[in-house]
């Protein structure tokens, strides 16, 4: 396991190889996130219960390095749906994976799918 | 090049050479600055800062670099001993020469010191300068317990203020009959002089000092009318005498009064290269002892220099607006209604201490002038309508009363004031500038206008001005300069609040769908959750995902993503049963233990999944949440009190113990801190936290909105001497006035400095009950601390919550990024 940011790298849709049972529907919150074992990577997943969307992104904040973005509070603004890093407060799209209120790193983001009551993360491995 | 001297780097020699630099390029003008004092200009019009911590770097109105940059040569630290008009010379106390072309006299004034026997004694100060400050201060710790000041006027008071913020037990004494002479009638006086003895401070009217008695050092003053003041200090502060030695000694015309006599372009009569600006001019027998003139002839002087028009000066309007110890006071145009012929017409309320005069001319069309004591909120704009001869309302009391029966005064809005309308007088800045600043230029925010016209940088008097005009300019312009959340609420906190109780919503997705729109924020969601609490104070984790993770997780989020966990000791008292419990869990799960701040003792690295089996553990042995992690409660600090101490004269710790156990998981808009102090030593800081508690003999006295952090902030008295009973009512009103008012992250110092009114009208609802909701607040508060229940305990005893507490939903194992190294023999996050 690591924390280094090399190991995220956003995965295209049309790419995905596998595509990894991460827990049933019931084991996350409602409009909210929690955080995934996947190898050596730690994903966020959150469920956007209002919209019925569902998102995935890298656990680690570029920001300070730490591995929290799955605790964090999200959001949108405007349409753009986003999660705030519960240290300082960055927030980044989870579609594009940009830094919306700074300069950090972008975000690795994961395609998510929902079948027979379980939650899927995408990977290009 | 014209070579031009200042003599003198007061707040109005700062200003010419600003003015100069601003209007002309640097190669027209070779420009030496003497200023006699070690720094460079200070503000002194807020010097009585510097007593509640300002440094001097503080009130620099600009650093050194600054006159580096504008290529002035300033020498501070030399005093100007001589001019020589016939070399055209100046020479300095070290016996430099340096020629000018043009002189400008800036000097000021120093203190007037009244022929009284013995102000050479020990103990006896003036009150002008930073080095004046430094020993005032130096000798007030050290040496006295009481000062008085003579002077009982504008500069009195400041010096007052001062005195009484170090601690002292203070007194003004006034020669006059009443406080302010030059500015206030007799009954706006009598208001201001029962405001400031309610705040402690002694006044004596009508004393003509006799002597200064002491052996060296000073211990009283004898008056004439027989009577004896014993104090360890005295401060004069009667009165200014302009600088005008210099003047003298080379053949220039002063007035009786002092002053170098100028006529309307502010020369010497006598020398024509010779100016003089500020309180060391003097123009038809009159010395302006204000900034605003004083800039104003600063400007004149400098449009002058570079050939600019000017328009002569023909005096300048003395209309001053301050807050004097917590009391608003203005006075302006005409303030007794002598010049020509008026009617006046006054409001007087004595409760709350609100004096409000205006003089109208005879035939009712025009005002002429006022006092406004307790409530000077509508100076600016009355000023104005004195300034600008704008036509009266029908009913000129509305002015004072407000209009009644619904509508808007006619006339009383800052829309309603002609462009050319002078807004700030420091800055000689017009409505007309400022608007356009806003319509063309597009500006929106007050620091811009601020920092491009120099508006409200000066006394600072016209901010509510600028701030309203801003709001009715952007409202013209069909901006929204309504207070919202953010983006997905389109209300104020306080009206969430309301929303929340009336329609009575108790989740975040239902006040989301009924008011709101999109899929909320890191802004709105624990803003509402902390709303949410302090109405229906049901159990947060039932709503996790819209709380911040420290609340969500119920615990403090640190460097590498573990929590800290806080057990409550209320008051700071805990048994060594206890004590070993903590050591013993701390010992078990390898934290990190550090005493906190709060009297309470912090255990780190935890584990998320950790957390409740820890509490667990706790909670058997008695403990419960600390709030450690919540907007809400801390704790409150005591000091030992009467049980053991030798100088306490209350129990401090037992009713600390009993106010913590009050409010203990009480959610509010910011966190809140509390202590008790059990004696006036003050060993507990009560007057750092948001609500503070001081033993007297009597009973309590009760301090509010004070904090500590970035931005310290002493509190403030609300009441003196109330038993334990009216001091938790006062606390519960507070508190609960508080939660329902403040904006969201607002400490109760910001909520304070914002609240319009200020302390009085906090002490009005609170003490007063000025708006009848005293028994609602605490009917209010009553539910919180019926309905609270430790939020570990049902976590700990709750499975399903119980289970949220893991790093991976998917694994078992915690978070493997967690590792720590050794510091002291304990751990800490590994770098």
């Amino acid at each position: 396991m690591t924390t280094k940011l090399e190991m995220y790298k956003t995965a295209d849709n049309s790419k995905i190889t596998t595509w990894f049972k991460a827990a049933p529907v019931s084991a996350l919150p409602e409009n909210g996130g929690a955080c995934i074992k996947y190898k050596d990577l730690q994903i966020a997943i959150y469920k956007f219960s209002r919209r019925n969307e569902w998102y995935a992104c890298q656990n680690l904040c570029p920001h300070k390095m730490q591995m929290a973005l799955s605790r964090g509070m999200i959001g949108s603004e405007g349409d753009e749906p986003k999660v705030a890093c519960p240290f300082h407060k960055k927030t980044f799209s989870l579609k594009s994976g940009q830094n919306l209120n700074g300069d950090c790193a972008a975000i690795a983001t994961y395609p998510v799918k929902v079948e027979e009551g379980y939650v899927y993360v995408g990977f290009e491995d | 090049m014209t070579r031009i001297v200042v003599i003198g780097n007061g707040m109005v020699g700062y200003k010419f050479c600003e003015k100069l630099r601003a209007s002309a390029p640097a190669s027209d003008f070779k420009v030496t600055v003497f200023g006699e004092e070690p720094w460079p200009a200070y503000d002194r019009v807020h010097l009585s800062a510097y007593f509640s911590g300002a440094t001097a770097d503080d009130l620099l109105l600009a650093p050194r670099s600054w006159y580096e940059e504008k290529d002035i040569d300033l020498r501070t630290n030399e005093l100007i001993v001589a001019i020589d008009r016939d070399q055209k010379t100046v020479r300095s106390h070290t016996g430099v020469e340096t020629s000018y072309d043009k002189l400008v006299l800036a000097t000021g004034s120093g203190a007037f010191v009244p022929p009284v026997n013995g102000v050479e004694k020990k103990g006896v100060f003036v009150y002008r300068s930073l080095e004046d400050l430094d020993a005032i201060i130096d000798f007030g710790k050290k040496n006295a317990k009481s000062a008085a000041v003579m002077g009982g006027g504008l500069l009195g008071l400041e010096a007052a203020k001062a005195v009484m913020d170090m601690g002292l037990d203070t007194h003004v004494i006034e020669f006059a009959p009443r406080l302010m002479p030059r500015q206030l009638d007799e009954a706006g006086a009598a208001i201001l002089k029962a405001k400031l003895e309610a705040l402690g401070i002694g006044i004596h009217l009508s004393k003509n000092t006799k002597q200064i008695t002491g052996n060296g050092k000073l211990t009283g003053l004898d008056f004439a009318d027989g009577s004896r003041l014993a104090v360890d200090m005295l401060v004069i502060s009667a009165g200014i005498r302009p600088r005008d030695e210099l003047a003298k000694g080379c053949g220039l015309a002063t007035a009786p009064r002092g002053g170098l006599v100028v006529n309307e372009f502010l020369q010497s009569r006598e020398d024509k290269d010779i100016f003089a600006i500020g309180e060391v001019a003097s123009y038809q027998e009159m010395v302006y002892g204000l900034v605003a003139p004083g800039y104003e002839m600063a400007s004149q002087v400098a449009n002058q220099l570079c050939g600019k028009e000017v328009r002569p000066f023909l005096g300048f309007d003395m209309s001053t607006k301050l807050k004097l110890i917590g009391v608003d006071v203005a006075s302006f145009g005409d303030p007794f209604g002598e010049a020509e012929p008026s009617t006046s017409i006054v409001y007087e309320n004595k409760t709350r201490g609100i004096y409000k005069r205006i003089n109208v001319s005879k035939d009712g069309k025009r005002l002429l002038g006022g006092v406004l004591v307790g409530d000077a909120a509508a100076y600016g704009i009355l000023l104005q309508m004195t300034q600008n001869k704008m036509p009266l309302p029908p009913d000129p009391e509305d002015l004072i009363l407000g209009a009644r029966g619904g509508k808007e005064p006619a006339g009383a809005g800052v829309e309603s004031l002609p462009d050319e309308a002078q807004i700030c007088s420091c800055e000689n800045v017009s409505k007309g500038a400022i608007s356009n600043l806003i319509k063309i230029d597009g500006i929106s925010k007050v620091d811009e206008i601020k920092s491009c016209t120099g508006a409200g940088t000066g006394c600072g008097g016209c901010m509510p001005m600028v701030n309203d005009l801003l709001k009715q300019q952007l409202k013209a312009m069909g901006k929204q300069v309504k207070n919202v959340l953010c983006e997905h609420f389109e209300y104020s906190r306080q009206e969430l609040l309301d929303l929340v109780k009336v329609k009575k919503i108790k989740t975040y997705d239902e006040l989301l769908n009924r008011v709101g729109k999109g899929d909320g924020c890191e802004v709105c969601k624990p803003a509402v959750a902390s709303i949410l609490a302090s109405t229906w104070n049901e159990l947060i984790v039932k709503q996790d995902s819209i709380q911040d993770t420290n609340d969500r997780y119920l615990a403090n989020i640190q460097k590498g993503g573990t929590y800290s966990v806080v057990p409550r000791i209320p008051g700071g008292e805990i048994t060594p049963e206890k004590l070993i419990v903590i050591g013993e869990v701390a010992k078990k799960y390898k934290l990190y233990t550090k005493v906190t701040g709060g009297q309470r003792i912090d255990l780190f690295g935890a584990r998320v999944d950790q957390l409740p089996d820890i509490w667990e553990e706790l909670i058997h042995a008695g403990f419960e949440s600390g709030h450690a992690y919540g907007k809400s409660l801390r704790t409150v600090k005591s000091c030992v009190g009467s049980t053991w101490c030798r100088y306490g004269v209350q129990d401090a710790v037992s009713f600390a113990i009993q106010v913590e156990e009050r409010y203990r998981g009480l959610r509010s808009p910011h966190k809140l801190k509390g202590a008790v102090s059990g004696c006036i030593r003050e060993c507990a800081e009560a007057q750092s936290k948001d609500f503070g508690i001081i033993a007297t003999e009597k009973g309590w006295n009760l301090y509010v909105c004070g904090n500590g952090g970035s931005k310290p902030q002493h509190a403030k008295l609300l009441v003196t001497d109330v038993d334990s009973a009216t001091c938790l009512k006062y606390i519960d009103r507070f508190l609960m006035f508080y939660i329902r008012t403040a904006e969201p992250l607002t400490r109760t110092a910001t909520w304070l400095n914002k609240l319009e009114g200020g302390l009085e009208y906090l002490r009005d609802v609170v003490v007063n009950d000025s708006l009848g909701i005293g028994e609602e607040l605490e009917r209010e508060m009553a539910f919180m601390i019926q309905t609270y229940a430790c939020e570990w305990k049902e976590v700990v005893n709750n499975p399903e919550l119980r289970a949220k507490f893991r790093h991976f939903v998917n694994d078992t194992s915690g978070d493997p990024t967690v590792s720590f190294q050794e510091m002291r023999g304990q751990k800490i996050p590994a770098s």
